[in-house]
Formats: C-alpha cells, sequence, structure tokens
C-alpha cells in the first residue's frame, strides 16, 4: 500500500529533484571537507549557508502543500517551524550536560541563573534524541491539530484563517520570551555542545547535518508529491477550486484540511529541528510574524502549487537577502521583499517555476491549447473571473 | 375572551399524520420557512416528492427556488418546518456532505465544476466511493471505477475531451459536465438547478433529453425559468412565489391558474 502511494509520486520531474538534492547533499559536504587549496574547496560558511537554507526551503514546501494545493493561506508556519527548533534545542541543552558555565549536570545555564532546583516536566526525556525526535515532529503536529480542529470545523477561511495563524504565531512569540515558561525566555537556547555525542562545530558534523536537510527535503518532497498524485491530492485541489461544491459531493472537507495542514505542520517541525543545530541558536525571535510572511512570499517567487517553485523561490530569495544584507543598503531589505511580493503578484503571478513550466507545456502542444494550461494558471484564471 | 378556541386537530396529531405522508415520500418538506435579516425567503413552505418522479420547479427571479435547495442540501438551516428524506431521515440536522452521502446530489445554478481538474477528474471525484481523507490518500481507481467514468462521458458527450481541463469548456459543457458528475454521484434523488440558462436551442433540447433519461431510474427536481424546456420535460410542475408554493399541477394547468397568470403578467 505504502510503496505503491510513493511509486505513483515518481514521474521524471521527481527523479530530477530528488537526484539533483542528494548529488547536492554529498557532494558539497565532501568538497568542504578537502584541503583549503584544492580547487573545488567550499568553505565551511557556505555549508552553513546553504544548509540553512535548505532548511528554509522544507519549510516553503509545507507552506506550499496546505497554500498552493489546499488554498489555506497560513500565515503562521514559522510556528511550527520554531516549535521543532526548540524541540531540537532541548535536546542539545541536555547533551551540554554539566560543561555549562554553572557546570550543572542536569540543569541548563538559565534555569540555574533563575534560582531553579529541579527540571520542569516538560524537559523530561530530552535528554535521549529519540524522544526529542519524536517530539520535533508530534508537537508541530498536535498544535496544527487543535488549531486545525476549531479553525476548519468552524469554516474559518480566506483572510480570517490567515489573520488568526498570525495571532496563534504571535501568541507562541509572547509566551516564549516569557522567563517562567521555561524556555530560556529572550535568549532562547544556545551554547550547543554536542549532537549525538560529536562536536556541532566539526566539519564532519556540520557535513552530515548539511546532507540530512537535504534528505529531508528531498523526502518531503518525495511525500508532497505522493499526496498530490493520490486521490486525496485531487480533493484538495478540489477544495481550494470550490469548496462548497466538494462538500456537495459528500467529501467532508475539514477532515481533508486538518489532515493536510497537520502533515505540514509536522514538515516545518522537521524544517526547523534541523536549522537549529546548523545555526546554533533558537530564540523567540523565530515566531516573529513576519517570519511566517517571508515564508509565503517564498512560495509565491517560486510559483505556488508546483512543489518545485518553494525550493526554488526559498534559495532565490534567501541568495538576495544574505547578498543585499550584506552590502550598505542592509536595512532597505524588507522594502525590497515587500516590492518584490508586489512585482511578482502583479507581474508573475504564477511565480517563476509555474511561468517556466507554463510555457514547457505550451510549445509542444500549442496546437491542442487547452489542454495546455497548467493547473494552477486555471485557477488563476478562475479566481480573477470570479 | 370568554370562549377559547379549539383546535380541531391537536399539534401532536398533526405531527402524526405529517409522519405518515413522508414516510411514504422521497422528499417531504413541510412547512418550511427561512429568513435572511428579516427578509423571509421561504414562507411556510410545503412541497412532497414521490419516488421516481421528476418534478419541474418554476417561478419568478427570487422565488426561492435556490434556497429551497439550500434547505435540501445541508448549506442552509430552516428557521422552522420539516424536511424528511426517504421517509425518515431528518435532513435539518444533518451537514452537506451527509446529506450527499445519502444520496442527494445537486447541480448549481452557476455551472461549478473544478476549473483545475481535467473532465476526467472532475468525474472521477464525483464517483460514488471512497469519501475519506485516509481512503483516498491510498485509493487506486479500479477498472470497474474506469469503466463507469467512460459511460459517463459518453453520456454527457465529453467523451473525446476527458484530458480537458474543465477551465476550457464552454459554458454548455460545463453544464453537463455538472450534471455527468451529478450521475457519478449515483444519487436517488437529483437536484438540478437552472440547466439550461445560457444554452443555445439545440443544447437546451439535448440537455431535456438527457434529464429525461436521467429520470427513467432517478427521482429528479428541476428548477427552470425556460418554458419550452419544461414544457419538453413534461411533468408536473409547481409555481414557487415569494417562498412558498402558489400552484402546482400540469403545465397546462397552472399557465391557466389566474393567480399565476396574476405573477407571471401583473408586473
Ligand atoms: N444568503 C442570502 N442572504 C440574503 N438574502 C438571500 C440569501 N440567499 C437568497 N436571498 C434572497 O432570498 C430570495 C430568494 O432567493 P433565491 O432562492 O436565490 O431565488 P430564486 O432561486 O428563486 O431566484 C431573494 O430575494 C434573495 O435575494
Ligand atoms: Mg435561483
Amino acid at each position: 500500500m505504502i510503496t505503491a502511494f510513493i511509486f505513483r509520486a515518481l514521474d521524471r520531474n521527481t527523479y530530477i529533484v530528488l537526484g539533483l538534492l542528494l548529488a547536492v547533499g554529498i557532494l558539497l559536504p565532501l568538497l568542504s571537507l578537502t584541503d583549503p587549496s584544492f580547487p573545488l574547496h567550499v568553505p565551511t560558511y557556505v555549508i552553513a549557508l546553504i544548509g540553512k537554507y535548505l532548511c528554509y526551503a522544507l519549510l516553503a514546501l509545507s507552506v506550499d502543500l496546505v497554500w498552493g494545493y489546499c488554498g489555506i493561506l497560513s500565515l503562521g508556519h514559522a510556528a511550527f517551524f520554531a516549535l521543532g527548533g526548540y524541540a531540537m534545542g532541548m535536546y542539545l541543552m541536555r547533551q551540554i550536560g554539566a560543561r555549562g558555565v554553572y557546570a550543572n549536570p542536569i540543569l541548563p545555564d538559565f534555569m540555574v541563573f533563575l534560582n531553579w532546583n529541579e527540571l520542569p516536566w516538560f524537559w523530561y526525556g530530552f535528554d535521549h534524541f529519540w524522544f526529542a525526535a519524536i517530539m520535533i515532529i508530534a508537537v508541530p503536529g498536535l498544535l496544527a491539530f487543535v488549531f486545525g480542529w476549531f479553525a476548519f470545523r468552524s469554516r474559518v477561511t480566506g483572510v480570517y484563517l490567515s489573520i488568526i495563524t498570525q495571532a496563534m504565531t504571535y501568541a507562541l512569540l509572547l509566551a516564549f520570551f516569557r522567563n517562567d515558561m521555561g524556555f530560556g525566555g529572550n535568549n532562547g537556547l544556545t551554547d550547543f555542545k554536542d549532537i549525538l555525542g560529536f562536536n556541532i562545530q566539526a566539519p564532519a558534523t556540520r557535513g552530515v547535518l548539511f546532507f540530512a536537510s537535504a534528505l529531508a527535503l528531498a523526502l518531503g518532497f518525495l511525500i508532497c508529491r505522493a499526496v498530490i498524485a493520490s486521490k486525496f491530492g485531487k480533493v484538495l485541489i478540489a477544495v481550494r477550486d470550490a469548496e462548497s461544491r466538494t462538500r456537495f459531493i459528500g467529501y467532508r472537507v475539514e477532515g481533508y484540511k486538518l489532515v493536510v495542514f497537520v502533515l505540514s505542520a509536522m514538515m516545518a517541525g522537521v524544517a526547523g529541528s534541523l536549522y537549529v543545530p546548523q545555526i546554533g541558536i533558537i530564540n523567540p525571535g523565530e515566531f516573529a510574524p513576519a517570519n511566517s510572511i517571508e515564508a509565503v512570499i517564498w512560495v509565491a517567487v517560486g510559483g505556488r502549487g508546483t512543489l518545485i517553485g518553494p525550493i526554488v523561490g526559498a534559495l532565490l530569495v534567501n541568495f538576495g537577502k544574505t547578498w543585499f544584507t550584506s552590502g550598505v543598503l542592509a536595512e532597505y531589505w524588507l522594502f525590497v521583499l515587500g516590492a518584490l511580493f508586489v512585482a511578482v503578484t502583479l507581474f508573475l503571478p504564477k511565480g517563476v517555476v509555474g511561468t517556466l513550466l507554463a510555457r514547457a507545456k505550451a510549445r509542444p502542444t500549442s496546437t491542442s491549447a487547452p489542454a495546455a494550461v497548467s493547473p494552477i494558471e486555471a485557477s488563476i484564471a478562475a479566481e480573477e473571473g470570479a | 375572551m370568554t370562549a377559547t378556541h379549539v383546535e380541531t386537530s391537536s399539534p401532536a396529531a398533526r405531527e402524526k399524520a405529517s409522519r405518515e405522508k413522508a414516510k411514504n415520500s422521497l422528499l417531504y418538506l413541510d412547512g418550511v420557512s427561512v429568513s435572511f435579516d428579516g427578509f423571509k425567503a421561504l414562507r411556510s413552505l410545503s412541497l412532497v416528492i414521490e419516488p421516481g418522479e421528476m418534478r419541474a420547479i418554476i417561478g419568478p427571479n427570487g422565488a426561492g427556488k435556490t434556497t429551497m435547495m439550500d434547505v435540501i442540501t445541508g448549506k442552509t438551516k430552516p428557521d422552522e418546518g420539516d424536511v424528511y428524506f426517504a421517509g425518515d431521515t431528518d435532513l435539518t440536522r444533518m451537514d452537506e456532505a451527509s446529506i450527499a452521502s445519502l444520496g442527494i446530489g445537486r447541480k448549481f445554478q452557476k455551472p461549478t465544476v473544478f476549473e483545475s481538474h481535467t473532465v476526467w477528474n472532475n468525474i472521477d471525484l464525483a464517483l460514488a466511493g471512497v469519501r475519506g481523507p485516509f481512503a483516498t490518500l491510498f485509493h487506486r481507481t479500479s477498472l470497474r471505477e474506469t469503466a463507469r467514468i467512460e459511460e459517463i462521458l459518453d453520456i454527457i458527450r465529453l467523451a473525446d475531451k476527458k484530458e480537458w481541463l474543465a477551465a476550457n469548456l464552454s459554458h454548455g459543457q460545463k453544464q453537463w459536465l455538472e450534471i455527468g458528475m451529478l450521475l457519478a454521484q449515483e444519487p436517488q434523488l437529483l437536484l438540478v438547478d437552472e440547466p439550461v440558462a445560457g444554452m443555445t436551442d439545440a443544447e437546451t433540447r439535448e440537455t431535456a433529453a438527457l434529464l429525461r433519461e436521467i429520470a427513467k431510474t432517478k427521482s429528479v427536481v428541476v428548477v427552470e425559468h425556460d418554458m419550452s424546456f419544461v414544457r419538453e420535460l413534461d411533468v408536473k410542475v409547481t409555481v414557487l412565489h415569494q417562498g412558498s408554493v402558489l400552484s402546482e399541477g400540469t403545465l397546462d394547468a397552472v399557465s391557466a391558474d389566474p393567480t399565476v397568470i396574476e405573477v407571471y403578467l401583473g408586473r
């Protein structure tokens, strides 16, 4: 059953994307381990940078799954990303052990600093990697389930749903800022030492984390492809196109939204968990409402409803951001990002990849025009017509 | 006030009598009222459809025809009144998806097909069968299902366009696709809202033939403005006006009804 489910996903484009991701995931770390005099040597900072982008790409992919295919414009996905990151951060904090500034074998430094005497119950278990790994998926999934249960059952849609997702991430931002929440408050979790016993700063560890990020992105892509290729995926698109029509055919739309929202949140959680060890810190800033909006912009730039688009969009925009913010114009980045979003919406509604795909499809079949229109193009045309 | 008014039958007895009547019908509406912000779209509407019957509903714009379909399919909850399906299923307590699963299919006034899906996928989605999210995730289209889709595509004359995106169909073709989706659901009762609006004369005639064909095996309620189309259907007609039934009978009988003439011609 599962194999048939995955096999359906394997078309030519999927092979290409998986191949590319795995090639990058293996080659770049290997090249970073070569001698600096080697002509193809890749500096460690590049690995750190691209590793971070790969995590962003997985976040963007998760946003595309709900927004591009089911019409749920979530402006709160950074919350799931951050929760996954915190779960990983808690594991990494426990790994520090007695090597902290206060040398307490059990309590992380910030708890000693706050004069706490024992570990809060919700920190139990995070000394085991397997436990943290479960929490990385379970916590974002549970939040998405509870949130989605209420929101989708009461049929909150469109801009109202977007607003409450923003409220959700903002509420978490405020909560995690508080010292008495037990997650390090303003400073968050940092000063990590080891992961699974390996020095987190070592080039080889960084290489493995990079590979893990590429692998997670590849798996996320494969799962999304399989979901979209199934009848479930067809229902998602039907919900996006004409929600009430889908109900009248007999599909319980809220169930579909809930399943895809939870799946997407879990993917975002995994992305966050791989991001944190590569960045070396997780703090409440990751819950900032602007982060979720940025993720949506990556998807819009790359092309929503394409799965490849969000990956390309996340990479393009973040390369742009890194380049831009390292120059004198750094403080204008948010304006550039805003302008980019407006420009894409106006001139490239299908995004970079969406536009290219539509072109590629239109060319060989230009005589039988009707079938050449891509799904996303048709849905945009339908929205404009409405 | 010396004497109290005595009801000829107690509410309980009336309820019992109406239950009796509901039992033998496929669709039973009694005293249904719906208001939107004080405006009464349906006023104590009563309507009975027998199993296997085809009924045409006519009435001027705003008479409440679409609202009536909204009530039957669970989109709108009535303020008061009974709606029963197949005797004893209370539709007012159910949501759209479960009403659809009971076997009530609906075609909307404005054709609503899934624009970014192909014609084939539109039918596939409507096809009776799996509905739950986990069932569809692992579902594989069976040979029987494929055959049924092909069959429906033939009936609605879109077999040669099965790979087309629905967005690219003409208005009339979309209407047919929607009728095809309705058939795919294998409902017991089809509710069809203004199927020939915007169709050419030839398309209108073909649609009438198609619906008559469907009505051989299913109950159908058709809402329509087009009198020549209603004549073509040749079935019992209910005239709706200001949210309740004005007249009922053959098309000739209701056309001769002075109250109907008043409504249609008097303004
Ligand atoms: N959701 C709604 N909100 C407010 N008024 C409505 C709504 N739906 C229908 N109406 C009103 O109810 C009346 C009946 O509408 P409708 O059932 O669409 O009529 P018909 O289909 O017979 O043309 C109209 O006056 C319409 O404006
Ligand atoms: Mg109407």
